[in-house]
């Protein structure tokens, strides 16, 4: 065998390999699939306005949404604001989902909102040890109804 | 100085008053007026110590047997109750936020009946001894536990002059979301604060009021012409346990 034959076959198999990759980017389909992973982050039920997804844009949301909320807990909790726009049962009553039974999915199933990123990271959170981790009240944010649901 | 501060808040809120009572009376007629009832602090508003919550329990009103207030407070802040989720907890370390109380006197046998709860104490011993901070009062008056920064220590429950503290065991689901509670913190008697700040009563005064037996006032201690303000000048309400000098929230009559 000649040197740049060895080379074709190992070049080859390497391609093939790589090509076999759940690559991030080819994997987009099926909503927000995270990369490397089963997990899926699910749409809300609606969007915060027209031209707005969620209360804050997106890119904002997913990196900053922990500093809103511990914001308005102390706002609420020492000087009773009460404002929606960044309160955690807020975040609840649009981003739970229910399942195949028609149930909402708690919190310890990865299919929730919060514990797929959460899961995915490595990251535990406390918030549900106190509060609710499905809808119990109505909404009280003015927002449009998802077109996705 | 805290006298003359008071006298000048008084002044203000005399003035105050008038202003909203010519803002919020409508005269639909000559002599018949049409009055809006005062509205809530608006949700963007933060508490000001102008008003200090308070409560009065006339104890000839409450009723022997009557459980009305505790049952109605489980049901809107969750805890105790027929589907209690403290399950594995034994009946002195389950929550009790509010308590009925039995008092007899033993020469005459004259038996009292009272509801107990935190007092919201002006100069409350639970905060003075809170490591955390997680103990406070709010400017209106209103103790409270903030439960994001309470380790647990229970320092409080031994601080509280009438036991009005509990302590959660273990893991709690479903919780109420305007009342959030969980394992590992200590909790209290809130005066509803998730209600005061829409405006509304304390579920266990609407509850008293609903059973007809109208033995609890809750209002603004500083408002001169709130009810409870009114009965408070001119029937007093004793503190339990005034010997403390607590200067406590809740007041009780016929003690």
């Amino acid at each position: 065998m000649s040197q740049s034959a060895l080379f074709c076959r190992v070049f080859g198999v390497l391609f093939a390999l790589l090509m076999m990759l759940p690559l991030g980017s080819s994997a987009d389909e099926e909503g927000h699939r995270l990369p490397f992973s089963d997990l899926v982050m699910t749409e809300p039920a609606r969007h915060f306005s027209a031209t707005q997804e969620c209360v804050e844009p997106e890119d904002e949301m997913k990196r900053n949404h922990m500093n809103y909320i511990l914001h308005q807990r102390d706002e609420t909790m020492h000087k009773g604001i009460r404002t929606r726009q960044y309160a955690l049962e807020e975040c609840i009553n649009c981003h739970a989902i229910k399942g195949d039974d028609g149930e909402y999915i708690r919190v310890e199933d990865p299919r929730h909102f919060c514990a797929t990123c959460h899961t995915y990271a490595s990251v535990n959170i406390d918030c549900f040890q106190c509060h609710a981790d499905i809808p119990v009240r109505e909404t009280t944010l003015l927002t449009t109804e998802g077109e996705s649901q | 100085m805290s006298d003359t501060n008071k006298q000048m808040n008084s002044a203000r809120r005399e003035f105050l008053g008038k202003a909203g009572a010519t803002a919020g009376a409508v005269a639909i007629a000559p002599g018949v007026f049409l009055t809006t009832p005062a509205a809530a602090r608006p949700a963007d508003q933060k508490v000001t110590s102008d008003k200090r919550w308070g409560l009065l329990i006339d104890t000839a009103k409450c009723a022997n047997g009557c459980n009305a207030c505790v049952s109605a407070c489980e049901t809107e802040n969750g805890w105790g109750g027929a589907d209690n989720s403290e399950k594995h907890s034994n009946d002195e370390q389950q929550a009790q936020w509010i308590r009925v109380v039995h008092l007899k006197e033993k020469a005459t046998g004259h038996l009292t009946t009272l509801p107990l709860m935190c007092q919201h104490c002006e100069t409350p011993p639970c905060v003075d001894v809170c490591p955390t901070g997680a103990s406070f009062k709010r400017a209106d008056g209103i103790v409270l536990v903030d439960k994001h920064i309470c380790i647990g220590c229970r320092y409080c429950m031994m601080a509280c002059p009438y036991k009005a503290r509990s302590f959660i065991h273990e893991d709690l689901k479903d919780q109420k979301p305007w009342a959030p509670r969980g394992k590992g913190t200590v909790e209290s008697c809130t005066l509803c604060v998730q209600r005061v700040d829409k405006g509304e009563i304390p579920a266990c005064v609407e509850a008293c009021n609903a059973e007809n037996h109208n033995a609890m006032f809750f209002g603004d201690l500083y408002e001169e012409d709130s009810e409870i303000s009114q009965q408070l000048e001119q029937h007093g309400g004793e503190q339990i346990r005034a010997d403390l000098g607590l200067n406590t929230g809740v007041r009780y009559r016929g003690i």
